[in-house]
């Protein structure tokens, strides 16, 4: 893990009146690997795919894998561990005494690029995360193979979407449109007349993934890391 | 009179009668659709673009069950220009849905497992909040299902609406769906399914390699492609749509957007009948008709003569320089009544002097004077009548137009055969060629040029655009005139 000094932040959905505050943290640098999950479920088999509540999680759960415990043909140790629920992501970090990140939390080190902590406004950085969005397939390459951000945290964009612990939180209903008017905080694109920033419109995608999401669900291009409160 | 005044009363009472009649008519028009009886259950037929469904035809109110999948793939929007399209059902537009007015439609919407981002879709045929987006919004990997009842009949448009929604439309995820009336649409030959829609890229236009979408342009409304079906010629050369003489022919049209309103033509036809905006206003004898963006026109036609019916968006640079060209091709008997082709041609004097003719049966040989300008001249005078001349098809550079028009820079079929060259400007080309390993299929038409203008023109397009640099004589040109 590495730290990550706090400070106050305006989300994209918001202005300067609505600075958000983020305190330090620790954050994985990388995101959970298959290999790490393979022991996490060997440890806890109530995970295991087999044995899995449904409730928990549906039935894309680990669909890839060849068995409880073992990967399937195509699927690397180092790939990041996808098609899990926000419920066993969760009960992950715990184990590990850990948490998932906020939304906050995730978004804060997220708009940082290799050198500044907000590179939001920087064409490059946008590029590269739109550019994400059209190569197909990305969560069969390894932990690592995209950039090191300021934060030294790898793989926040270009690699999987990732689960945070109030992913929906922020609500996008089905009708993006419709969202301008029951939440004036937030804007989905549509309407994109009171955005901060017009063109970071990438992160309205991931606002749009996360809406989309029930805790139970599962995706081929969603995994996650942990964080843990920096208690000094 | 006596007479004539029952005949009178008889006159306006029979007409009162037709008026009564027509009321009538319209009063069953007004069935409240909510209450049409549903009887049995039926799955959908989709089908990708240009192609239509079968006609509903009068079966009674279904249960219609469509299954529509979402998938995000790399496709190519013109050659060598890759973009990744977001689709409903694989295509762009997206498949054609066809019901009938009071079938409760079960829609079910799969995101593939694959894709990354979330979608919905908004069925403007729809009576429901989002047009059915609000039920609809789906997680890769998921499936969402929800029905709706049609309540009106019309062609219209669905999209996707989820953020950023032009975004998302701009990617392609736009498609028809028709609601037909009661009783059915009348019967007519041939149906097919045409949707405008305007792309945004990083690079210019025509830069190669694969091209991610631009929010910046596509704020701006500065379209880099405007095209029917999702790509340059998806309707041009073996792709055109095709019809026989004396055949009716009805189009599906619909605009996609995001952004611009087309101003629908077929160049050479008369719409016999066009539903405006898709709805029950019927308009007649029109040349163009305006599509808005998330709009739909169905417009008729019988095709009398043969021949290649250039489909346009009539914003004319849309079509010949972004790829807003369709092909129409009628094949059947010639009809020199209603078409004559070229009857004639002659010399045009505005000042008004006599034309000269050769008599015919007097064979003396013409001495012409073969004075040849310097060829710096030559290529001066053939840029200027390039400009005016063949600029249009063949573009500033010569780079021709996509599945249209050939090129003409470093074309392997100009600099073959200097004498065809000159054949072709003296007497046009119909019919496939092949240039650069692409094939062509459309017409040039015959140039009214000099002979003098012809060399000129020639030298100057051989000596451009890495052409093999042949100074085209007068004389060439004379004798290739006259070896026909």
């Amino acid at each position: 893990m590495v730290s990550i000094k706090g400070g106050e932040y305006i989300p994209l959905y918001g202005r300067d009146s609505m600075k958000v505050k983020i305190n330090d943290f620790l954050m994985d640098v990388y995101p959970v690997t298959n290999k790490e999950y393979i022991d996490f479920v060997k440890k806890y088999p109530k995970w295991q795919k087999s044995k899995v509540i449904k409730l928990f999680a549906d039935e894309s759960y680990l669909r890839a894998w060849k068995s409880d415990t073992i990967l399937g043909e195509n699927q690397k140790e180092q790939s990041p561990i996808t098609q899990v629920s926000w419920f066993a992501a969760k009960e992950y970090c715990e184990c590990q005494g850990k948490r998932l990140p906020t939304v906050d939390e995730w978004e804060y080190v997220a708009m940082a690029n290799k050198t500044i902590p907000d590179a939001r406004k920087e064409k490059e950085y946008n590029a590269f995360i739109l550019g994400w969005y059209e190569k197909p397939k990305t969560f069969n390459q390894t932990i690592g193979s995209t950039f090191k951000n300021y934060w030294n945290v790898y793989d926040l964009h270009g690699l999987v979407w990732e689960w945070t612990s109030d992913f929906n939180s922020v609500l996008i209903s089905g009708e993006s449109r419709k969202d301008v008017d029951t939440d004036n905080n937030l804007f989905c694109g549509s309407a994109a007349i009171n955005a901060t920033d017009l063109m970071n419109y990438a992160a309205f995608m991931r606002y749009a993934i996360r809406g989309s999401l029930k805790a139970k669900y599962t995706m081929k291009n969603l995994g996650f890391r942990c964080v843990k409160d920096n208690k000094k | 009179m006596k007479l004539l005044k029952p005949v009178f009363l008889l006159i306006v009472a029979s007409l009162l009668l037709t008026s009564c009649k027509e009321e009538s008519k319209k009063e069953l028009a007004k069935v409240d659709s909510s209450t049409i009886y549903i009887k049995g259950t039926m799955d959908a037929e989709l089908t990708s673009p240009p192609f239509v469904p079968e006609p509903v035809g009068n079966r009674t109110a279904k249960k219609l069950l469509v299954n529509m999948e979402i998938l995000e793939k790399e496709g190519e929007m013109t050659d060598g220009v890759k973009y990744v399209y977001w689709t409903f059902g694989g295509s762009v537009p997206g498949s054609f849905i066809r019901t009938r007015v009071g079938d409760e439609i079960e829609f079910t919407l799969s995101n593939h497992p694959d894709n990354k981002l979330p979608h919905n879709i908004d069925m403007h045929a729809v009576t429901g909040p989002g047009g059915g987006a609000t039920s609809s919004f789906v997680a890769p990997g998921h499936n969402k299902t929800f029905s709706f009842k049609a309540l009106n009949p019309g062609l219209f448009v669905y999209h996707c609406a989820t953020a950023p929604v032009g975004m998302h439309i701009a990617n392609g995820m736009y498609g028809l769906i028709l609601v037909e009336p009661a009783g059915g649409l009348p019967k007519v030959d041939k149906e097919y399914y045409i949707m405008q829609g305007d792309f945004y890229t990083k690079g210019a236009t025509d830069e190669k390699g694969l091209q991610p979408f631009d929010m910046t342009k596509a704020i701006k409304e500065d379209a880099d492609y405007v095209v029917f079906n999702g790509k340059v010629g998806a309707l041009t050369g073996d792709n055109a749509i095709t019809a026989n003489v004396g055949e009716t022919v009805r189009l599906f049209v619909g605009n996609g957007g995001p952004n611009l309103t087309s101003s629908f033509h077929v160049i050479g036809e008369i719409f016999d009948k066009v539903h405006v905006e898709g709805g029950d206003l019927i308009n007649t004898n029109v040349q163009t008709t305006s599509i808005p963006s998330g709009g739909a026109a169905i417009v008729e036609f019988k095709v009398e003569v043969p021949g290649t019916f250039i489909i346009v968006d009539h914003a004319i640079f849309r079509a010949f320089n972004k790829g807003a060209l369709g092909m129409l091709k009628v094949t059947g008997e010639e009809n020199k009544k209603l078409y004559s082709g070229i009857k004639q041609e002659g010399i045009y004097h505005p000042e008004g002097g006599t034309i000269q003719t050769m008599p015919n049966d007097n064979k003396e040989k013409v001495v012409v004077s073969t004075t040849e300008k310097p060829l710096a001249k030559k290529i001066a005078d053939g840029k200027q009548l390039y400009m005016t001349t063949c600029f249009a098809c063949h573009q500033a550079e010569g780079q021709g137009i996509p599945n249209a028009f050939p090129p003409l820079a470093k074309s392997d079929y100009l600099n073959a055969d200097v004498k065809r060259a000159v054949g072709i400007v003296l007497h046009g080309k119909t019919g496939e060629i092949t240039v650069n390993g692409n094939k062509y299929n459309s017409v040039m038409t015959k140039q009214t040029l000099s002979e003098e203008e012809i060399a000129d023109v020639l030298t100057y397009v051989y000596n451009s655009w890495g052409n093999n640099k042949t100074n085209v004589s007068i004389k060439t040109v004379q004798e290739v005139k006259s070896s026909h």
